[in-house]
């Protein structure tokens, strides 16, 4: 089972994102959950989601207390210690940000995990240029698919394309696949400085 | 003209005078065809003003619909002496469901109807002041709200009846109830605002509103008979003299209606769409004290001695009434003039 | 047709396809998303319903009655609050025989307010008269809504489908979704057995005295009993042509060879089921005993499940002053005294996680349980408002005073 926690605040599409993830590994035939940390109605708060992913049928209906992967859309909740509750040294992280770990003050934080598994993407400037609205999440996922393999870019698309209609479908698509493009490009990168390092 | 007026002083009598009038023009009770959608049998008082307006008005409903009709009730007297167990005295399809639901329910029943492709049955929805003024008064102005297509009826006798006469939300300033005893500084009700429902289906502007009591017999029935001209929501409010509550004569109960009427604290008029388009006009305006010396729910207003304080604000109350209304104006009658738009303010103050 | 669809939508879909004719509901979290999908449904003629938006849970109950009397397939959706707002209408539909069907979304009653699921609002309704089916997942929230017409109609009584609030209301899950050919081959129109035509005029709803009340009264229990035959068969019927196993009366799972059977109600079973299976690998015999009919108590069912085993019950709603309710239904229909220890969980949306069950069940399986437990109960922070409640009169209230204890400012995550 690969079980995801996105971050953001009320607003945001958190929960959209969690569950175009679930129908994206829904296509590749998988079995997926999406739920919503459930609170008040409310913008701005800050809220959480969680997908699940899984090849036999998913039963339990308890929280995401142990992500396999991190989705952070709103940078400003980084302060909250407990954003990382739960995640494990093989975790992986997709932060919506411009900045990268270090400038972010996370650089110490990252020492303990995979270096190439904590990443960052600007999937808010990327929708504003491809959708034209700052809502991160399909970015997000187009950058999960390069970073966790959990799910195929095609099927992050297909998803897109079956949830929007229109303008919306295509620029969530383009945005999605800038992040899918950028993220590879940032592992890529990342390989070979450790390969370098190593040698 | 609807039908032909009869004034009592043709007749020297309190006959409804059916015997001078065409059979077309005769009332839906003279005839020996009536449905009795309310037949013999029940358990209702000596003297009933309740019993007396749903057999008046539901067989008039019952003529205008063809008997395609079916018939919601809320918890009440009417309920309770109509239904007693094993018997029933329905001789239309009739459901009894809660006390505060009967407006939801009719709501419910023409939904189905409408659903069912059964637009062709009506639906009328009935109870006590109680039912319809204070604990449906929720599901009342849903049904308003939504113009539901249904006639609903509220019979007032001015208190809880059914439990031992308790004061409703329609029970007059002064009057006593067993919640509202004649002991103390301010025996009996205490003047408050009053919840005037005709007014406010008026402000939900639905198609039809109209009053209406148990002493006129064939204008209860027109009104009945012409809320099913229209549809969506309609209400019919009518006033039924409890001779148990209100202490008075069993034999008095269609005069006490017509002393109520006559004195003008009970305005007898219609309006559709939220304005007025006839009012009954009284032809000698009886003083309040006639009418209220006829019920012992009134009588600590007469011993030991007269309190004419109060008598006076009862009296100002029914001469409001009569300047707002227009009653005195024979212009105002069904087939004169309209009443003029500004007769009816709804409190607010004139532009 | 296999679709990745959130809770609320499916059942949404599942009712329509039961061609209900009036549909009347009021808001209330977090039943909105089944009536807003219903209401869009009607509103863009894919459904032929009339569709009321009454004032008050209240009305919408009412409305329920009246249409149902009058001929009609009625359908409506509350939780909590508005459950017990149209509590005396409730009883009414039940006792007038009216085939209404439900859903509740399961949430807490307050004061204190809360939003989030556990089973309190409809365990208050136990004993109104009707049937109460309770979903493990979405796919059988949906699949219960089909069979729950059939069965209301065939008894004529009403049924409540319960499905855990936001759990399985607001999750995306995978689920089946029938197509309409199926479920007009299985739900057949509604043919009532009392109804109001003006061709037919009868009195429906009369008061009944002494005399005939407790014959009125037995029938209903007697309806109940038939219910038992009625909920099987019906899900029978349902394995026969829809192909999966949903509703029924009990779903034992691991529960024969168990020496500890873990009773439990909605969506809760699957997170058990997971922390079995893990106990298991370590060595434990234990199973798990999911009601899915709660009203009628299948007392049979489970009695046959749980002989001369140990039991412990899982409740998301608690009877103060008495401990568990569900509890109290299985040992009236244990033959024997037996073992039986309650655990109080999930009130108000607390999460129940495998860890907690974990450690619960094996300290079971060891022994040390006592008879009634909170699982994850903060007993340092209950301490506290007890020491300040006995330190003064004016104490505060106790929820706001827990509140600032805890400091809570965003949601915790587990």
């Amino acid at each position: 089972m690969f079980q995801v926690r996105f971050h953001g605040r009320g607003g945001q599409g958190v929960v959209t994102a969690a569950e175009l993830l679930a129908s994206a590994a829904f296509r590749e035939d998988r079995h997926a959950q999406a739920f919503p940390s459930f609170g008040s109605e409310r913008m701005g708060a800050p809220v959480m989601s969680f997908c699940r992913i899984d090849d036999q049928p998913i039963r339990t209906h308890e929280p995401v207390t142990e992500p396999d992967a991190l989705i952070i859309q709103d940078p400003t909740l980084l302060h909250q210690a407990e954003l990382f509750q739960g995640l494990g040294r093989d975790g992986y992280m997709l932060v919506n940000s411009a900045r990268g770990f270090a400038e972010l003050g996370l650089g110490e934080f990252a020492d303990g995990f995979h270096r190439d598994r904590l990443l960052v993407v600007p999937a808010s400037s990327l929708a504003m240029t491809h959708l034209g609205r700052p809502l991160p999440g399909a970015a997000l996922l187009g950058g999960f698919a390069a970073l966790t393999w959990a799910v195929s870019l095609d099927s992050v698309l297909a998803a897109i394309n079956e949830r929007f209609t229109g303008p919306v479908a295509a620029g969530n698509a383009a945005a999605a696949r800038a992040a899918f493009d950028f993220v590879r490009d940032e592992r890529k990168a990342l390989t070979i400085e450790e390969a370098r390092a190593d040698a | 003209m609807p039908y032909q007026r009869i004034k009592f002083y043709q007749t020297g009598s309190f006959a409804v005078g059916n015997r001078l009038l065409a059979q077309d023009q005769r009332s839906e009770q003279a005839s020996p065809g009536r449905s009795n959608a309310l037949t013999c049998g029940h358990r209702a008082c000596q003297g009933c003003g309740e019993a007396l307006g749903a057999r008046y008005a539901l067989d008039a409903v019952h003529r205008a619909t063809g008997g395609k009709m079916i018939a919601v009730n809320a918890t009440g007297c009417l309920e309770v002496f109509s239904t007693p167990f094993p018997e029933t005295s329905w001789q239309v399809a009739w459901l009894h469901s809660l006390f505060g639901n009967a407006p939801a329910v009719a709501s419910g029943v023409a939904a189905a109807l409408k659903a069912m492709g059964r637009t062709d049955i009506r639906v009328v929805g009935q109870g006590g002041d109680g039912g319809t003024v204070d604990i449906g008064f929720a599901c009342l102005s849903g049904l308003f709200e939504r113009d539901d297509d249904v006639l609903y009826i509220c019979y007032d006798n001015q208190a809880y009846m059914n439990t031992g006469v308790q004061r409703s939300g329609a029970t007059p300033p002064a009057a006593r109830t067993a919640t509202t005893q004649a002991v103390g500084r301010e025996p009996g009700n205490r003047f408050g605002q009053g919840k005037n429902v005709p007014l406010i289906a008026m402000a939900h502007e639905i198609p039809y509103v109209a009053t209406a009591t148990v002493a006129d017999l064939r204008d209860l029935e027109y009104k009945a008979a012409r809320a099913m001209d229209f549809r969506g929501a309609r209400y019919l409010h009518i006033l039924v003299p409890c001779p148990l509550g209100w202490g008075s004569a069993p034999a008095d109960t269609v005069r006490v209606a017509r002393l109520a009427a006559e004195s003008g604290l009970f305005p007898v008029f219609e309006a559709e769409a939220g304005q007025v388009t006839s009012s009954t006009p009284i032809r000698r305006q009886v003083p309040v004290s006639d009418y209220l010396r006829l019920q012992a729910r009134y009588a600590h207003l007469f011993k030991p001695e007269e309190n004419t304080e109060v008598i006076g604000r009862i009296q100002a109350a029914a001469d409001r009434n009569i300047r707002r209304f227009g009653l005195m104006s024979p212009a105002n009658e069904r087939g004169g003039s309209p009443a003029p738009a500004t007769a009816i303010s709804l409190g607010r103050a004139a532009p | 047709m296999l679709k990745q669809i959130e809770g609320s939508r499916a059942v949404a879909e599942a009712v329509a396809m039961c061609r209900p004719q009036v549909i009347c509901a009021y808001p209330i979290t977090p039943q909105t998303h089944i009536v807003e999908a219903l209401s869009a449904m009607v509103k863009k003629d894919e459904l032929a319903a009339e569709f009321l938006n009454v004032e008050s849970e209240f009305a919408a109950m009412s409305v329920a009655i009246g249409a149902s009397a009058a001929g009609a397939r009625a359908y409506t959706a509350t939780a909590s609050q508005g459950l017990l707002y149209m509590s005396e209408a409730v009883w009414n539909a039940a006792g007038l025989g009216l085939p209404i069907v439900m859903t509740v979304a399961n949430r807490a009653i307050g004061a204190p307010i809360n939003i989030w699921n556990d089973h309190s609002d409809a365990m208050s309704q136990r004993d109104a008269g009707w049937l109460q089916l309770y979903a493990e997942t979405s796919q059988e929230a949906l699949d219960l809504h089909i069979q729950a017409f059939r069965i209301a109609e065939e008894l004529s009584v009403p049924v409540m489908v319960c499905m855990d609030g936001f759990l399985l209301t607001h999750a995306s899950e995978r689920a089946d979704v029938p197509e309409q050919a199926q479920v007009d081959a299985f739900l057949p129109r509604y043919e009532p057995r009392q109804v109001l035509d003006p061709a037919a005029p009868v009195s429906i709803g009369a008061m009944v005295g002494p005399e005939a009340f407790t014959e009125v009264r037995y029938l209903a229990y007697e309806r109940m009993r038939q219910a038992l035959g009625v909920i099987t068969e019906t899900a029978a019927d349902f394995r026969a042509q829809f192909g999966r196993d949903s509703g029924g009366l009990v779903r034992p799972y691991l529960a024969e060879d168990a020496d500890i059977v873990v009773v439990a109600l909605g969506s809760t079973l699957g997170t058990l089921k997971d922390a079995v299976d893990e106990l298991r690998g370590g060595g434990m015999k234990i199973g798990v005993l999911g009601i899915t009919s709660f009203r009628p108590f299948p007392a049979d069912a489970v009695r046959e499940a749980l002989p001369g085993r140990r039991v412990v019950v899982l409740e998301r709603a608690l009877a103060p002053g008495a401990g568990g309710i569900v509890t109290a239904d299985v040992r009236a229909a244990l033959n024997q005294p037996q073992d039986i220890a309650t655990v109080i969980a999930g009130l108000g949306g607390r999460a129940i996680t495998r860890k907690s069950l974990r450690a619960m069940l094996t300290a079971a399986a060891a022994g040390e349980l006592g008879p009634l437990t909170f699982l994850d109960l903060d007993t340092a922070l209950v301490d506290r408002e007890l020491v300040r409640m006995r330190a003064a009169r004016r104490s505060g209230p106790s929820a706001e005073n827990l509140l600032r204890d805890l400091g809570i400012t965003a949601s915790r995550i587990g």
